[in-house]
């Protein structure tokens, strides 16, 4: 497996929406180095025969009766946003202007 | 346990009653509740500028449910005789629940200041049982880390030694409780956030089996990992708190429906005459501090001499277990954590200059609100999922999460319940392993395991390390659904324990600032 680099972190982090410093950058990519080296052996641990789990306790799909439950007001739910118009959240452009 | 004469009935005594004290006390109206909280709250102001287990202290609104309780029980009548056995008991709660009327941080700056508009169920669950909620306890931020140094209000300091860590994630509650700032306490176990703190700090901690308790209202971490749980002084506490918080709730996908034996029974006739415990030969031994496994041995022989069989088993697919936790982990955090993006909850930072586009308010909001070893977590999730290495970390790791539950079944069918240290160490210093993360989460590699097939494990105080007096934790894990085994067997290994000790080890721990429990504290 590849080891991770201090250009993999910075996309990585683009990806993640964090930005980061260059110092940080640094300091991230030589610790992730030492964590993905260390989990590395996972990769060898099972064979194809395995199958994967991703849940501990086998669940079936959990259903309810198609009515309504129990909702937030408008107000219950912009009451902890930072921006808020006309009971919307409030956002910054989402397209870049130019 | 030690029976109490009433002219140890101050506030002093009364803080260092378990919870089945209290509600017995209560109950024969010896007590008030509001005594008994004022009593909580008078401590929680002299000894938590020292400890640091408390974020916010809810001190209004604590008072006026024990008033109400102790109302209902001076009017007497059925409304008197259906308040719940643990009504007026007082506890406190990881700041990874969500309250209303309280703030919710995650221990992160990115929630600094914000309220839920909702409860979590096990919250409601309390409210209904009209337990005062003391106030909101310290954890590593948004529970990711061993020693809540990762919170961004600050560590919390270990009741035992000031200058080291309390565990963690959940350092905070279990540090309220072993300081006897709470009787009992909720936590999160997404990979041992329970239990180690439990461990380090001379306390009880329970991860219940995975969907024995509702997640609703718990700030997802590892969605397929977090389980909620209770903290508590004795093995009976953590029972009685389970039977309050546990059960089925449709707001939770992943909550069990099925029954479970009585815990509170469990604990109360505690038992372990020809009941086999298996030792993981994994486990334990190297790596492991020797005062741990000194500790370790003893409640082996004292289970021994109480009729178990101890038996060994091996788990060779454990060597992988902290490996394959490193990737699933991260990976649904990277997940869980995109929501905290500026919008909707939380702070929002807009960049110091260019154009303000929302992508770029949300890099700047993330990147201030959210701590490094969250960063780390996100960005190792964000790369364990990431197209080419896809099948090579997650999927690897979800393969290994199968042979873990595989060599579960097989010990289990040698053992009616596992045991082990519950952490490699006693506490360690302060800022110790701040710089190395793969230090810190090798604290884990006795607990994850547990995680990572959804049985239950509880730990408890084995006794002090002889190298440094520091507390030993001893875990017990049982299969899904079978919690009230380790009832069972816990409550007579700590009867065994106390009565070599000659009381609980708690007993053991040095005074904290004045022990006064008057007011006046810098809370």
């Amino acid at each position: 497996m590849a080891a991770i680099n201090r250009d993999d972190v910075a996309h990585l982090a683009r990806l993640a929406h964090i930005e980061m410093s260059a110092e940080e950058l640094d300091r991230m990519a030589g610790e992730l180095a030492v964590i993905v080296d260390s989990v590395k052996t996972v990769s060898e641990a099972a064979g194809d025969d395995v199958p994967a789990t991703s849940h501990p306790i086998p669940l079936s799909n959990v259903f309810r009766e198609d009515v309504v439950g129990h909702t937030f007001t408008a107000e219950q739910s912009l009451s902890g946003a930072p921006d808020a118009y006309e009971g919307r959240f409030k956002v910054p452009a989402i397209l870049d202007e130019d | 346990m030690t029976e109490l004469n009433s002219t140890e009935l101050n506030s002093a005594g009364l803080i260092r009653l378990s919870a089945a004290q209290l509600a017995a006390k209560l109950a024969a109206r010896e007590v008030t509740s509001v005594e008994v909280t004022q009593a909580y709250l008078d401590r929680i102001a002299a000894v938590d500028g020292q400890v640091n287990a408390f974020l916010h202290v809810n001190t209004e609104e604590a008072l006026a449910v024990a008033a109400e309780v102790d109302a209902i029980r001076a009017a007497g009548g059925a409304a008197a005789e259906e308040l719940h056995e643990l009504a007026g008991v007082p506890i406190a709660v990881k700041d990874l629940i969500v309250t209303i009327g309280q703030p919710t941080t995650a221990g992160s700056r990115i929630l600094e200041g914000w309220h839920s508009p909702y409860d979590a169920t096990v919250i409601k669950k309390l409210r209904a049982a009209k337990m005062p909620i003391l106030g909101k306890t310290n954890l590593d931020e948004f529970a990711m880390g061993s020693s809540t140094e990762h919170s961004a209000y600050g560590p919390t300091r270990n009741p035992w030694d000031l200058d080291r860590i309390p565990g963690g994630s959940g350092g905070g509650s279990a540090a309220a409780v072993a300081a006897f700032e709470a009787p009992l306490a909720l936590g999160t176990d997404t990979g041992g956030s329970i239990r180690q703190p439990g461990a380090v700090t001379g306390t009880v901690g329970m991860k219940p089996t995975y969907g024995a308790v509702s997640r609703y209202g718990a700030i997802a971490m590892a969605s397929s990992l977090d389980q909620i749980g209770p903290v508590s002084r004795t093995v009976l506490d953590s029972a009685l708190l389970q039977e309050v918080i546990g059960g089925h709730d449709p707001f939770d996908s992943t909550s069990l429906t099925d029954p479970f034996d009585n815990l509170v029974a469990a604990a109360r006739t505690g038992n372990v005459t020809g009941m086999k415990i298996g030792i993981i030969k994994e486990l334990h031994g190297e790596g492991y501090q020797a005062g741990v496994e000194n500790r370790f041995n003893e409640s082996l022989e004292l289970l021994k001499e109480a009729g178990a069989e101890i038996v060994e088993v091996s788990c060779p697919n454990f060597k992988y277990a902290l490996g394959a936790y490193y990737l699933i982990m991260p990976s649904e955090v990277s997940s869980n954590l995109a929501k905290f993006d500026g919008v909707r909850f939380g702070m929002r930072v807009l960049p110091k200059d260019g154009p303000l586009t929302i992508e770029r308010v949300m890099a700047a909001t993330r990147a201030a609100g959210f701590g490094a070893e969250v960063k780390r977590r996100i960005i190792l999730g964000t790369y364990a999922l990431s197209a080419g290495y896809y099948d090579a970390y997650y999927g690897s790791a979800q393969k290994v999460r199968t042979l873990i539950q595989r060599d579960f079944d097989a010990a289990f069918a040698q053992a009616d319940v596992l045991i082990s240290p519950t952490a490699p160490t006693t506490a360690f210093k302060l800022g110790e392993k701040l710089d190395d993360p793969l230090a810190m989460y090798l604290n884990d590699v006795a607990t994850i395991p547990a995680n990572m097939a959804g049985i239950p494990g509880l730990s408890l105080p084995g006794g002090l390390a002889d190298e440094d007096g520091l507390p030993v934790g001893i875990q017990l894990l049982a299969p899904a659904r079978e919690d009230a085994r380790l009832y069972r067997v816990g409550a007579v290994l700590e009867s065994l324990l106390e009565e070599k000790w000659g009381g609980p080890l708690l007993a053991q721990a040095p005074a904290l600032g004045s022990t006064s429990t008057t007011a006046g504290g810098s809370n």
